[in-house]
């Protein structure tokens, strides 16, 4: 048996295991077991490689992987789950970017063999090179190293444009001419610049969409990679995480009801706000004592979270409320819309952090059906998408978006500072509903005194 | 290996990536993606070929090394960050 079968067949057993962890991954329940064997499938083909014979210096590798583990390792401990998604975009970059590194080794070393060879290392660096700066970018606006707003100029369609024929021409030129190495660089160059421009004009709410997309970008890379290096095993996991973002990017935009073209091409933020002037609406307020005394009589409760949750760091008081919810007798449920949070299942994780069971979690269109017969729903740092807009009024930049039915609700409940809009620049037609209280304030700081309420009158 | 080959599993593959995913529930959409980040930095099969064979540039020192650290940071931040999520979803009771 010689090695270069060897290798390959552990490469097969590999493919097999990252299949199985991600079919694991179809339950919470085994979920944990599907990593390990995907990572036990990672280890295989690392070694499978190490020790196939083509392989003759040893340090530079170990200096690698040394660096790139460390930084890993503190970096998958330390981020907060708050974080998660920049931490993602972080990740979409570097797997970009050790593919661009891989093509161009390939390309200095040997250069291009044939045709085929020529297109898929093209490919290869400018879907690379757009994911690594563009994940930079994303990573930026996430962690808001730079403005989350969409930033947007004068000229930015035919730059552009321009951009996109430059690669294009440049491409033609360098398959047809595949030792011009400067042509190699340029195209490299133009991509990298490309992908900034691609993400700078996307809006902070947008991020679910622009992370699944790169995700899948970044999938497609490794693939093309595996064409450049001839290696089968790239090509099987590439198309396995460039279909995964693909599919997360799908249901993103289905939430949001918009097209991928028009997150990518259309600023949200420009959106033409509709003039004030409207009769004035009167807003009910209400205090937290009176609160208190609806929710102690409510007999379902659900709480519906938005991002404003997280970032007033408000689900442990959460959780504790809903304790003292349950143990009065209280069914309590959390409605989870696709796109609360900044990444796909990103408010999942956060209140799986706060040791909010995964029972207790419903998805949207689990909810809704159940929405009439809800006591008291609680609006948590969530806006449009509980906006009933979006199911009547044509001329709402939202209209067809999915949203959960909080209005459905006997009595619902808004928890926000003040009645400033949403990421839409919306006006929210729900908080002037008849069944609507605004409990406003601090979000975590009403939640903890709904608690106070419920622990003084135990005494 | 041909080009159909290739070709021949990247269509089946495409195939397998869509059944596999569209099972998993909105739930596990973070680790999920993270796991993608995980696997994805099986980049690292080619990272090692470039760092290990001998060096001669110091451009492709420079590129293979830095392949290799690039891909061990997707393997090892993306598989125990997925970890570290997956813990914190308990049942009830």
């Amino acid at each position: 048996m010689n090695t270069a079968f060897a290798t390959n067949f552990v490469y097969i057993i590999s493919s097999v295991l990252f299949a199985f962890g991600l079919k694991f991954l179809g339950s919470p329940v085994t979920a944990r077991r599907g990593n390990i064997l995907s990572s036990i499938g990672m280890l295989l083909a690392v070694l499978a490689t190490l020790f196939n014979g083509h392989i003759i210096s040893f340090q530079w590798i170990a200096i690698g992987i040394i660096i790139g583990g460390s930084l890993g390792a503190l970096v998958a401990f330390k981020a907060a789950m708050t974080q998660m998604p920049e931490m993602i975009a972080l990740l979409h970059g570097c797997g970009a970017m050790a593919s661009v590194f891989v093509d161009w080794t390939a390309y200095q070393v040997h250069g291009t063999t044939d045709l085929t060879n020529a297109i898929t290392l093209y490919l290869s660096i400018v879907i690379g090179g757009l994911t690594v700066t563009g994940s930079g970018i994303a990573w930026g606006k996430l962690s808001e190293n730079i403005p989350g707003k969409p930033i947007v100029f004068t000229g930015q369609k035919w730059l552009n444009t321009a951009l996109i024929a430059s690669i294009v021409i440049l491409g033609v030129l360098f398959i047809m001419h595949p030792a011009r190495y400067d042509l190699f660089l340029m195209i490299l160059g133009l991509s990298l610049v490309f992908g900034v421009f691609i993400v700078i004009p996307i809006g902070g709410a947008d991020m679910p969409v622009v992370i699944s997309v790169l995700n899948s970008y970044s999938g497609i890379v490794a693939c093309t990679t595996g064409f450049v290096i001839h290696n089968t095993l790239l090509i099987v996991v590439g198309s396995l995480v460039g279909a995964n973002g693909m599919i997360l990017s799908i249901i993103m935009c289905k939430a949001m009801n918009r097209s991928i073209g028009n997150v990518i091409f259309g600023a949200f933020g420009s959106v033409v706000k509709k003039a004030g002037g409207d009769e004035k609406k009167e807003a009910k307020a209400m205090s937290v004592e009176d609160a208190f005394l609806i929710i102690e009589n409510a007999k379902s409760v659900v709480f519906i979270p938005g991002y404003g949750m997280a970032v007033a760091q408000a689900q442990h008081a959460v959780r504790e409320l809903s304790e003292f919810l349950e143990k009065n007798g209280c069914d309590v449920k959390y409605a989870i819309h696709p796109v609360a949070g900044r990444m796909p299942g990103h408010m999942n994780v956060l209140l799986a952090e706060a040791n909010i069971p995964y029972d207790q979690l419903l998805e949207m269109d689990a909810i809704n059906p159940l929405m009439d017969t809800v006591d008291v729903a609680i609006i948590i740092g969530a806006n449009d998408v509980v906006n009933p807009a979006s199911r009547h009024d044509k001329s709402s930049p939202i209209y067809g978006m999915p949203i959960i039915n909080a209005d459905k609700a006997k009595t619902v409940f808004v928890l926000k500072r003040s009645m400033a809009t949403g990421f839409a620049g919306i006006e929210n037609e729900l908080f002037y509903y008849e069944n609507t209280r605004m409990i406003f304030g601090d979000a975590k700081q009403t939640i903890q005194a709904l608690v106070a309420e419920f622990k003084s009158s135990q005494h | 290996m041909d080009l159909i080959s290739q070709l021949f599993i990247l269509a089946l593959s495409i195939f397998l990536g869509f059944a596999l995913i569209t099972r998993v529930p909105p739930l596990l959409h973070t680790p999920l993606m993270s796991e993608a980040n995980a696997i994805c930095g099986i980049i690292i099969v080619g990272a090692l070929a470039a760092a290990g064979t001998d060096a001669n540039s110091p451009l492709t020192i420079f590129l293979g090394t830095g392949a290799v650290a690039l891909a061990t940071f997707n393997v090892i931040g993306g598989y125990l960050v997925t970890e570290r999520m997956l813990k914190m979803f308990k049942k009830k009771g």
